[in-house]
Formats: structure tokens, sequence, C-alpha cells
């Protein structure tokens, strides 16, 4: 340690390996002051002008900002703000290509000046030490400085560091050919840089100072010395002009003799360095309180009337810059370089806009840049190797870059290349080397991005895999306990002397698998047409006792809450709310009834498996229970008709998209496979109970998709849709209406039609036979009372759905009243509504049994269902 | 019309490829002078053959490959191998000696393994020693220098030898290489050869006329033709020090531990230096980038290596000179040395990465 | 005769003694589970797409250690054909034909206003990289998403595109033509 400083102190530097001299362009503009600040009409100030993350965007389109004003608020410790300039009103927020060599663009706010140029409140600070480190580095934040040198790394973070530091190095190297930035703010502002530096000596607590400028720049360093006279441990360290002394390993091998090992930071090793100019924007910062909202631009080339050296401020467009200094170049034959000759890049176009990196802008003669050189083969001769100041080996990069064997790119450390673009330089086989390294470079980086994420897919999709075994196999453990549990309580209920519930068990085992003869005969057995019922054929009576018991099992849950009053009022409440069987409500019923279908269809399942314990009232009640749906039904009925208008345009919207992804799925060529399963289901409606119960939601599908195709008779488009609805609901519709009036006529009655193969005359026979047997077959003709119809039919799944949901917990049946309750209140037609809810009271208390071939029986069973079905809607829609 | 996008860095050296290739052909001049002072026009008229077969043989593959014609013939590197060529072959050699060289330096050697940066052989080297195995008479048809001459023997004597294989007068080749005292001369190189293995010492061989006032009658002047060269070459940074100046070493080395152990069987170091091919294969040979090593301690094993080749096949080998049969032994250990001289790159602890560093890429 | 005997014993001994190393090492040198089906697994773009006819890329990576045919990957695409072709030392093969698809990389997207939450995609989901409850509305988390289509069948409604990963300056690979032109008047 005391060795590096003795040679320090004697002026003895090392040397890095490699390194050009490409000749040099400094005098173009170092014999001229830098401009004074220049406005333009437009600010582009990109959001994020640093390495790390943007901030927030603080201010919207319009705002009027004061000069330093923070434009964006900083996130996370990567973040840094940027200001306004200058005093302006923001124009638009928008993306613009940015200072990047890839021209893409990115989030620009667009700040006009308003030529007042006033600043936003200061607090000058006459004296930095009296301030706190965390007060200095929160200034250091705020002010928006990331070194401007080139890379652009957030200041803050470099600053706030341990406190071991050996060497604090002031890059004030500046090899780039052109540029004399750094070199002409040395000159006349050596003072504030010194500030700078002090402030940087306050946090850091350096051993030593080391300001590494190139011999090239005699006055700044006679400014810097003059400046630095009275202070001991800054030492001014003049270097030989070598490329790229300015970069930071390179300047610090330079300096100090210590390597940074690859991958590593310069403060492992105690050495920080900042760049001069950032030193300046530091005292600037901390004394003046005045964000980085300008900088120095070194505008040359030999494509300029007048280089020179600018203020610019951050979001000045390029142009600005080379219009103040009058491009001599051709019109046909443009080139703007943003950054020096070695490692800037072009710009696509002259609006980008200065940001804190840009330290050049260089505009070219033809002649004067190596513009259009052909690559020819590598002949391995070396200079490359020669001059590299990583000590690579180029050319063997180059091969293994073409021919993207990325692990030998590694091996060769492709990543310790800085892209100084020596090798390039000096190739004479003018091959792009930097090109091809970058390209290797991104593309690694971009695999192993790709890596990492199909690592973290594979432990996802396994994580996944697990899961869905593990669900699996709880699922299979909690069947396999009911089961248990309800033989243990079959067994109990055997021993014990509970007839009933033997009976309810037996009753329901029966019927939902086994005898077609008893269950149909159960159900029958109430009925007055049992001579139909020879007629059907046997596995249509088997699916009939099968959805029959369902039908039983759900009616004795409904009679349950029958006898609380609570489902029918909800049903009612929704009704009211909802029966409006306008055109619009009939669509989003037939878009709604598909999926409750299958939703039922479903519940049925489990409320079958339920039945047992459940079914106490038995055999007796059933025929009872469903003439008291019917009844809650014909009044509900009733008051459909009332309460047309409301519609609900959150249905509308739902039934609207499965509508448009129908049709879509339909001009997928699915239209084919669609009326194949039609084809399939017609006659499988021969059976119609056993098509619900299975296949529920793929017939209505498609007796939907038929429907919109084929139907004409009813002939209007929104007829068409009703159609629709009627023929998905149809399937739902016919089984219910046998399974409500325990008719095996009905079945029959329901078998012919559907035979005859059109969805329009299955709907309308459907609801004609269903009408027949409850003698009430011509009050449903009317076009209106067709239309409710439909409606009522696809909407009787969701009560029966409504009714499971309520049995699943009467708490949640509480909850669903009242919010249906609630609903209602908020409905159109709340007088009608109120009747409603309190008819059914009535009605089911007192007539349950007794109603049971009423004239209007039919539309008022149809109505009930519309009422229960909204009811559940209305309630899912409130919670969630 | 756009702005102009590229890659940087934007300003180069304003180095060209064939720029080089030319400044190391006008680098063969000296040489070649000497070789036409001493040897006559033979080696010119091969120089004239062989760049015309080269340019066509380049033109014919480079138009079959599809490659820009214009550029890859013009970039100097065919001619420049087929001079290195010429230069190498017995002045008195016929015609189609340097053509087939040529051809084969160009088509095969050259072209087949992809071009220009791709060969792994130097192709004048390959083809002489494609010539000497397959053509050992023609080959080693070597005219002593023209003081020795016993008949006078003109450009159009060269013409005709070389195109008939006699002089316009009648001569054959052996006829002028038959010293008037009878006996057939050969290079120094191969009268030492002969000498030594007839039982002679160094000093008394070398009393034989062709070994001249120093070490070799013309061969030594010619040697110092491409020495010149060379030096120019240093000068002017077209070639790299490292490969000629360890070469030479080596050799030197070599030859001074051989005469301090036995003075009678070894001849001195500067004998090595300045006959046979040394010079040419240092300068000229040994630096061809293409087919040597690439990193400097690579180069500098690669000459070493060379030069102990040269040396141990000279004293040992069949063949008199060693410089061909070395460097396309180099050629061969080229890839390898590179492996095992990678430098070390700024910022890491290790050197290079050697073979191991290669199986842990290759594993990753 | 006594020489021949000593011939074949001594021929008969050293079998025996390099049998007995080989069945030494082939017990003490065992290879545990099939490093074949690790190594094919991580050449595997793992996505989980499915494409292959595998569910997921560890199966396809089995079957294809069992003799498949090594072109089933669509979105690994030719590099990752040709990375099996080396590991398995075959000839790579063209991409199966039933599988051709450009493999840009792309990431789900699910149009909010459309979605109706049915949650068919995210059951889809091989990689769990889709969020969102019955009715609601989902999305996708697209830093997780690997692009494998699997969702974009099953939603009724069509509410969900691939779209191509969107490059930015972070992402960008230093493709210099790529860079837009603007015109100079």
């Amino acid at each position: 340690m005391q060795s590096i400083i003795n040679r320090i102190e004697n002026n003895q530097f090392w040397k890095f390996h490699g390194g050009i001299h490409p000749p040099e362009q400094k005098f173009l503009t170092n014999s001229k002051p830098i401009k004074p600040l220049h406005l333009p009409e437009l600010l582009i100030i990109p959001v994020q002008q640093h390495i790390g993350v943007p901030g927030d965007i603080l201010v919207n389109i319009g705002d009027t900002v004061l000069k330093g004003q923070s434009l964006t608020a900083p996130t996370s410790p990567m973040a840094v703000p940027v200001h306004a300039p200058t005093s302006g009103t923001i124009e638009k927020i928008a993306l613009h290509v940015t200072a990047h060599p890839s021209g893409l663009s990115e989030l620009c706010i667009f700040l006009k000046p308003d030529g007042q140029d006033k600043w936003r409140p200061r607090e000058l600070c006459e004296d930095y030490k009296t301030l706190d480190r965390s007060d200095i580095i929160r200034k250091i934040t705020d002010a928006g400085i990331s070194g401007m040198g080139g890379a652009g790394f957030p200041t803050h973070i470099k600053v706030d560091s341990k406190p071991n530091i050996d060497f604090l190095i002031i890059n004030a190297a500046e090899c780039e050919p052109y540029i004399t930035a750094d070199d002409l703010l040395m000159r006349e502002h050596s003072a504030t840089i010194l500030d700078g530096i002090n402030i940087l000596r306050h946090l850091l607590i350096p051993r030593l100072v080391l300001i590494g400028i190139e011999d090239n720049k005699p006055e700044a360093i006679e400014a810097l010395k003059k400046a630095t006279a009275d202070i001991n441990d800054i030492h001014i360290c003049v270097v030989p002009t070598k490329y790229p002394m300015g970069g930071e390993k390179q300047l610090i091998k330079a300096l100090t003799g210590k390597e940074i090992a690859s991958g590593g930071l310069p403060i492992q090793q105690g050495i920080i360095m900042q760049n001069v100019a950032t030193c300046y924007a530091i005292a600037d910062a901390v004394i003046n309180d005045k964000p980085l909202i300008e900088r120095v631009v070194t505008v040359s080339g030999q494509g300029l009337e007048k280089p020179q050296n600018i203020w610019a401020a951050l979001g000045t467009p390029v142009r600005d810059l080379v219009s103040l200094c009058h491009s001599t170049q051709p019109a046909d034959k443009k080139a703007i370089i943003m950054g020096g000759p070695m490692m800037g890049f072009t710009l696509p176009i002259d609006t980008v806009p200065v940001v804190k990196t840009t330290n050049c802008v260089l505009v070219p003669s033809e002649k004067e840049l190596n513009l259009h050189n052909t690559e020819v083969e590598c002949i391995r001769c070396g200079q490359c190797a020669e001059v590299c100041p990583s000590n690579l080996l180029p050319q063997e990069l180059q091969w293994s870059a073409k021919a993207k064997d990325h692990d030998k790119l590694k091996a060769l450390n492709l990543f310790d290349c800085i892209d100084c673009g020596a090798c390039a330089y000096v190739c004479p086989s003018h091959i792009p080397l930097v090109q091809y390294y970058r390209i290797a470079k991104a593309e690694i980086r971009q695999q192993e991005l790709q890596d990492i994420k199909a690592e973290k897919a594979k432990a996802r999709f396994e994580a996944r895999k697990a899961r869905l075994e593990r669900e699996r196999k709880a699922r299979e453990e909690k069947q396999r306990k009911a089961s248990e549990a309800r033989r243990a309580a079959m067994n109990n209920s055997q021993e014990g002397t509970n007839a009933k519930s033997a009976v309810a068990a037996a009753l329901a085992r029966v019927k939902a698998k086994k005898a077609q003869d008893t269950g149909v005969s159960a159900e029958t057995s109430t009925e007055a047409t049992t001579e139909v019922k020879t007629e059907t054929l046997s596995p249509v009576q088997a699916a009939i006792a099968r959805a029959k018991a369902k039908k039983a099992a759900q009616a004795a849950q409904s009679t349950e809450l029958n006898g609380d009053n609570k489902a029918p009022e909800t049903g009612a409440n929704a009704g009211a709310d909802a029966t409006p069987s306008d055109d619009k409500q009939s669509k989003v019923a037939a878009a709604v009834a598909r999926a409750k279908a299958k939703k039922a269809a479903k519940a049925k399942q489990e409320a079958a498996s339920q039945t047992p314990e459940e079914n106490v009232p038995a055999e007796q009640t059933l025929a009872g229970q469903s003439s008291a749906e019917q009844e809650k039904a014909e009044e509900q009925m009733n008051t459909a008709p009332k309460e047309k208008p409301a519609a609900d345009s959150k249905q509308a919207k739902v039934a609207a998209a499965v509508a448009k992804a129908k049709a879509r799925k339909q001009a997928k060529a699915k239209a084919e496979q669609a009326e194949s399963i039609t084809e399939g289901s017609a006659p499988s409606q021969d059976e119609p109970e056993k098509t619900d119960v299975t296949s529920a939601e793929v017939t209505a599908k498609t007796d939907a998709a038929e429907a919109i195709e084929t139907t004409e008779a009813p002939a209007n488009d929104k007829k068409a849709k009703i159609a629709a609805a009627i023929a998905k609901a149809k399937a739902k519709k016919a089984k219910q209406s046998s399974n409500d009036l325990d008719e095996s006529t009905d079945d029959s009655t329901i078998e012919n039609p559907l035979k005859e193969g059109t969805v329009e005359s299955k709907a309308n026979s459907t609801t004609d036979s269903s009408a027949e047997d409850s003698d009430t077959a011509s009050e449903v003709k009317p076009a209106n009372d067709k239309k409710a119809k439909v409606a009522a039919a696809i909407a009787k799944a969701k009560a029966k759905k409504a009714v499971q949901a309520s049995n699943a917990g009467s708490s949640e049946v509480d909850d669903t009243m009242e919010k249906a309750d609630a609903k209602s209140v908020n409905s159109e037609a709340d007088v009608a509504e109120t009747e409603v809810n309190a008819e059914p009271l009535n009605g089911n208390d007192q007539s349950a049994p007794a109603v049971s071939s009423i004239s209007q029986q039919k539309k008022a069973r149809i109505a009930a269902a519309v009422a229960k079905a909204k009811a559940k809607k209305q309630q899912q829609a409130e919670s969630n | 019309m756009a702005f102009w996008i590229a890659s940087s860095p934007h300003n180069h050296i304003q180095k060209e490829t064939s720029a080089l290739m030319r400044l190391v052909i006008f680098a063969t001049i000296p040489g070649i002078l000497a070789q036409w002072y001493f040897f006559g026009w033979g080696n010119i008229i091969h120089i004239g053959l062989a760049t015309a077969t080269a340019l066509l043989c380049e033109f014919f593959v480079l138009s079959l490959r599809k490659k820009p014609i214009k550029a890859e013939l013009l970039d100097g590197s065919a001619i420049l191998t087929a001079i290195l060529l010429a230069i190498c072959l017995p002045a008195v050699a016929p015609w189609w000696i340097s053509v087939l060289g040529a051809m084969f330096a160009i088509a095969v050697v050259k072209q087949l393994y992809g071009g220009l940066g791709h060969n792994p052989f130097n192709p004048a080297m390959a083809a002489y020693v494609m010539l000497l195995i397959s053509f050992p008479v023609e080959m080693t048809t070597w005219l002593p220098p023209r003081e020795l001459w016993p008949v006078e023997y003109t450009f159009m004597d060269t013409v005709w030898m070389i195109f008939t294989e006699s002089t316009q007068l009648g001569y054959s080749a052996e006829q002028l290489r038959t010293h008037i005292d009878g006996y057939t001369m050969a290079t120094p190189l191969d009268t030492l050869k002969t000498g030594l293995t007839t039982g002679l010492s160094v000093s008394e061989v070398t009393t034989s006329p062709v070994f001249g006032d120093y070490f070799a009658s013309g061969w030594e002047w010619v040697n110092a033709g491409f020495l010149l060269g060379g030096i120019i070459l240093l000068a002017k940074k077209a070639i790299h020090w490292a490969a000629p100046v360890s070469f030479l070493a080596m050799l030197w080395l070599c030859s001074l531990i051989g005469y301090m152990v036995s003075p009678d069987l070894n001849p001195s170091t500067l004998f090595y230096w300045f006959s046979g091919a040394t010079m040419l294969g240092a300068f000229f040979i040994l630096t061809d980038p293409v087919s040597g090593a690439t990193s400097f301690k690579g180069r500098l094993v690669f000459g070493a290596l060379a030069g102990l080749l040269v040396y141990l096949i000279r004293n040992f080998g069949g063949y008199p000179d060693a410089v061909a049969f070395a460097v396309l032994l180099c050629n061969m250990a080229a890839p390898l040395i590179d492996v095992y001289t990678r430098p070390r790159t700024f910022g890491h602890q290790t050197h290079g990465l050697g073979v191991a560093g290669n199986k842990q890429g290759a594993k990753k | 005769m006594t020489s021949l005997l000593l011939a074949l014993l001594v021929l008969g001994v050293i079998a025996a003694l390099f049998g007995a190393l080989l069945g030494f090492a082939s017990v003490k040198f065992k290879v545990e589970g099939d490093p074949l089906v690790e190594q094919l697994d991580a050449l595997l773009p793992q996505t989980q797409c499915g494409q292959c006819g595998y569910p997921g890329c560890k199966p396809y990576a089995e079957a294809v250690a069992n003799g498949e045919s090594i072109n089933k990957c669509a979105p690994g695409g030719e590099d990752t054909i040709k990375k099996i072709a080396d590991l398995m030392g075959v000839e790579p093969e063209p991409l199966d034909g039933a599988h051709e698809q450009d493999n840009t990389p792309k990431v789900a997207f699910i149009i909010e206003e459309d979605c109706i939450g049915c949650t068919k995609c995210i059951q889809a989901c091989p990689v769990d990289a889709i969020i969102g409850a019955a009715k609601q509305m989902h999305t996708i988390i697209s830093d997780e998403c690997t692009g494998c289509d699997l969702c974009v069948a099953p939603c009724p409604v069509d509410c969900i595109e691939m779209r191509p990963i969107a490059q930015t300056t972070k992402n960008w690979q230093w493709d210099l033509n790529s860079i837009p032109v603007v015109e100079l008047d």
C-alpha cells in the first residue's frame, strides 16, 4: 500500500496492456470556451437516463413545472429522478427515440419551456460540512445524479459506501479522441469541481484522492494544480495519452497498479471512481441545490462549421445543438454520432435528446471517419490481441461469436470485453469485432435469462403437478370418508328403528340406481297416466327414474326451505327483478342458462348423494313438494308479465361475450361437430332426462348453434336468439316439466316432438306438451307469453341451482334472501315484487298439496323458475 | 436518404490486409534481387509463372465458391504465396514445377481449406514439400552461384532451360551444375551433409567452392537480402518480431551447442543463419499469420520450435534443408500452442484457460 | 499340446480377470438414474406446452431417451433439435411438420374486457402463470408465461392472444438492421 502511494507521489505510474493512439481531434473544440446554455423550443426528457430502473412520473400533461422540479420520483434504490431543466408546461408524455444505440423509443416527458426559466424554491447550503452525511447523500439522490462519464451508474449508491476507501479516483482522462467536455469543464470550473471532490472526500474519507488526467490537456492540468495546490492528499496524476485510458479498470490499473477482478467492482479493492463532470454536478447539487439538469456537451466533427462545447439542458434535441454549430454535412449524407468515435453510437434521427451520459455529439464529414469499409476475412494477424486492454484474444472471440459458440465465448472471457473498440480500430480486415461481441453478449444474456426462466417454468410445472396430485388424493380421501360415513349411517339407521330414514334411504338408492320400474312406478303412482309409461322405452324409464330421484332429493330440500319461507321469497324477489322477458333479457338468460344447466347437473349429483340423509319426509312429500313448487311458479309467473322493462346490463354483457364466443367457435369449423352432436343428441333426447343429466350443456350448445342457424319462423333476429335460448333450455325444461308434474305422459309427449328434429318445433312442442298436460296450452300461445316462457324455461335450471345453493347452508340462504331483497328494492318494480314476495309465502304454506292441475300451472312454474334463477344470479353478482 | 447507422468504433487506423500483403511482397525484393544476381533469371521466371497460375487458380476457385472475386483475388495473398513458392524453387526447375506447385498451393492448401484466413498450413511451404517429395530430382537440381557456372548462361538460356530442360546450346541442367573439376555442385547445405556422411570434417567440407568466402557462396547474400526485407517489415510493423527472433535465436542456440560439443561435425552458427532458406523462413514464412500462432507467447514458442526442428532436420534428417518441413510441423502445432499460451485476461487470476478450460467450457 | 493348453489357460484367466473387473466396475461406478433423460430435459425449453404429444418436457425427454423422434419440440425449434441430435449422436432432423411454428418468443395476453372469468385457461396453464377466480377477470403473469399456447384453445370467448415479447432497450440484440430508418428530406 505504502509503496503504491510512494510510487504515485513520485509520479511513477503503471501500464495497462494494449491501447491505441487514434489521431487526436481535440483541437477542434478545446480552444473555445463553453457556449452558455441554450434552451430549445421543446425539451424531450427521457424518464430513464441511467442504469437501473426508471422512477414514477409525478407530472401530468398540461402541468406547469418550475426549473429544477423533479418530474419522476425514485421507486427503488437503483432509480434516480429526472428534473425539469427549465420552467414550462408538460406538453405530452409519450414514447420517443432516446439516446440508445437501438434507436428504440422509450417514455419521455415533453416539456415546453415558457421562457421564464423560473426556479423552484432552493435551499442554498453555505457549508456542506455542517450537513449530515445522510443529508448529503439525500441531496445527491434527489438531484438525480448518475455517472456522467458514460455508463450512468447512480452516484448516490457509489458514494454511500463503507468507509475504508483507499483511493478516490477522479476520472479526468477523457481518452476519446474528439471529446473535450471534461477538459473545458476543468479549465473553467476547477473550483466547483474541487468542491465536489471535497464533498466526496467528506463522504468517503479516502486515504488519497487521485485525479487521473491524460497529458494532452495541459491547461486543465494547470487549472487543477492551481486549485489543489494547498491540499496534500489530492494528487494530479498525469498519465500518457492512450485510448482507453478513461476506462474505469484501465485508469485504476494505470494509477494504482491494481487490477479489478473480472466481474468485481473497484469498491471491493477500496477504490471509488467518479467522473469530473459528476464531481461538478455533486457540488452543484449539494451547495447550490441545483439538480442535474444540464451538462457540457462537445459538439464536434469536421462536418461542422463551428464545433464547440455547449452547456446543454438535458432533453435538448441533438438537432438544436448541431444547428448551433452550423452543420456543413451534405443533405444526403448525414451521420450523427452520440458519444465519441470509438464508443459512441449513431443516431437514427436527430431529435434524440441529450441525456445525463451524453458527453459528445459528433458530426463527421464523409472522409473523416471510416464509414464504408467492407469486412474481409480475418488473417489472424493478432494486432487486435496486441491492442486489447483486457488482454483478450479478439480474433478467437470473433470466430466463436460467428459460430455462436457461447460456451467457448464465455471460456474466452467475452464478458471482460469493455467494448472499447481498439481491436476493431486496428483490424486490417475491417472486421466490426465489437459488433460481433455485442451481439454475442446480448445473445448470451438472453440465453441465460431464458435458462433461468426455463428452470423456473420447470419448477412451477413440477409444483403444479404435485399440487394437482395432492388435490386428487385429498378428493379421493374425502370421497372415501364420505362413503364410509354414509355406509355407517345407513347401517345405524337399519339397526335402529328409524323406519322413515331407512325407507328414504332405500327409496333414494332404489330410485337413483337400480330398479327402473320401481322408480318410475314410485313416481307414477301418484299420477293418472300410467299407461303411457308402459309405452316408453326402458332406457328412457331408467333415465327418468334417475333424474326423478335427483329431482326428488332437490324437491325435498326445497321443501324444507319452503317451510322456512325463504326460497320462494328469494325466488320471487329475483323473479320480480329479472323476469322482464324482453329480448335482451332472454338473450342473457340463454347464455346464463347454459352455465347453470351444467352447474345444476353437478350440484344435483351432490344433492343426490345427500338425499338419503336429508330426504326424511320421503315418498309422500314428493308429490306435494313438486306441486308446491308448481304453485310457487304459478304465482311468480303471474307477476312476471308485470315487470317487463328491467334489464340487467351486466348479464347482457356476459351473454354477449358467450354468444360472441359461440359464434366464433361456430365459424371455426366446429359447426360440423356441433351438427353431429345435434344429430347424436336428437335421438338421445328420446330419453330427455338422461340427456339433461349427462350432457345438458353440450345439447344446449349445439341446439343453440343450430337454432341460430336455422330458425326463421319466429324470424326476427331477436327471435332467433330467443330460439337459441329455447333450444338450450329445452332439454332442461323437458326434464323439469316432467319431473315437476311427475308424469310419464309428459315424457312421452316430449319424446315425439323431439323426434321431429327441428329445434324450433322441439321448443314449441316441449312447451306445448307441458302446457297440455296441465291443460293450459292455449294460454301459453301468445307471442309475449312465448318469450316469457322461453326465458322461464331457461331460468328454471337456475332456479334449481338456487335451491341447491340454499341447501348448502341455511345461512347462505339468509344472505341470498337479504341480498335479493335489497336488490328488489332497487329494481324498477318494487311494488310488484313485494306482492310477489308475499304471495308465495302464503301459497306455499297453504296450498302446496292442493294445487296440482290449475290452468295456469305451467306458466306459474316457469315464472317461479325464472325468479329463482334470477335470485341466484343476483346473489352471485352481489357477492362478487 | 436516412441517417447513417453503424456500430462503433467509427474510426479506423486505415490499414488494409491487401496493403499488408503488398508490403510483404515488396519486402521480398532485396532477396529476389540477390537471388537473381547469384543464380540468374530462373527464379524470376518462376515467380511470373507461379503468380499467373496462382491468380488463375484463385479466380477459378473463387468463382466456384461464389465469393467476391475482385476483392479476394487482388488482396495480394495469392501473389505472395506464388512468390514465396517460386523463390524456393531451383532456378532451373522445369516450368510445370512452379505451375503445379502454385496450383496445389492455391487450390488445395488454401482454398479447399476455406480460403484466406482458414488454411492451417502455409500454402507455399506445403506446395514446396509436395513438389520436393513428388519430384525429388527436379527439386534438387540447384545451380551453383553465378561465379561457379561452367558456361555462360543468359536469360534466354534460362527460359529455354525451364521450358525445354536444356539451354539454347543444348546444355542440360546437370551439365550446368558440373564443376570444371568434374563434380556436381550442390547447395552448400547439401554438400556439407554429403561431406559429413562420407566422414569428412566440417573444415574439410567447407573448402569446397560452393561455400565461398564466408558461409555459403551466393546463399549468404540471398539470406542477407531476405533479412533486410524482414527488417523493413519489422520496422513497418507489418510482422511481429517474436516468431523470427525466437526462431533465429533457437537455431543459433542449437547450432552453438552443437558446435561447442563437436566443432568437427557442426558448422558455425552463422552458417545456419545464412544458408538455405533460413532468413526467408524466419521473416516471410513463419510470420504468416494465418498458419502461425497468434499470441505473443505462442509466437515465441512457435518460432523456437521451428528453429529446433530446422536444426534437427538439417543435422539428422534426410533432407539437406529443413525450413519447409519445420514450418509445416509447426503449423500443425500452432492451434495447440495457441490454446496453451492464451494470455491472462485482465482481472483474471489464472493464465489462459488451456485444455482444461476448454473442457469446462464444453461441459457448461 | 501343452503350449496350447497353456495359452488357453492364460487367455481364460485373463478373460475371467477382465470380466470380474468389468463386473466390479459396473457395480462400483453404477450411475444412478438416467442421466440422459436429465441432460435431454435440460436441453428442452421447459415451456411444458405439450405440443410434442407428451405432458410436459420431462416426459418428452424420457420418450426421446427411449427412442422417440427428436424433432417434436416446436418451441425449441431447430436449435433444440440440433442440440438433442448432438447429445444423442444422431443426425438432426427438420422440425416435425405437424409441429411447425415460428418460435419467436411470445407470451399470452388476456383481452380483459372479453374475459368472462371461466377459469378454463387457469386449468390449462402448465406453469400456473394465470391468476384469476371464477367470474373474475383473469390475467397472465407474463414473467412466468412460457408462451406454450395451451391456454388459447380452452378460452370460450377467444380472449387470449399470443403476443410477441416487445423489444426494449434492455433486451435489444444489437441488430442494427432493425433500427427504424427515418427518411430525411
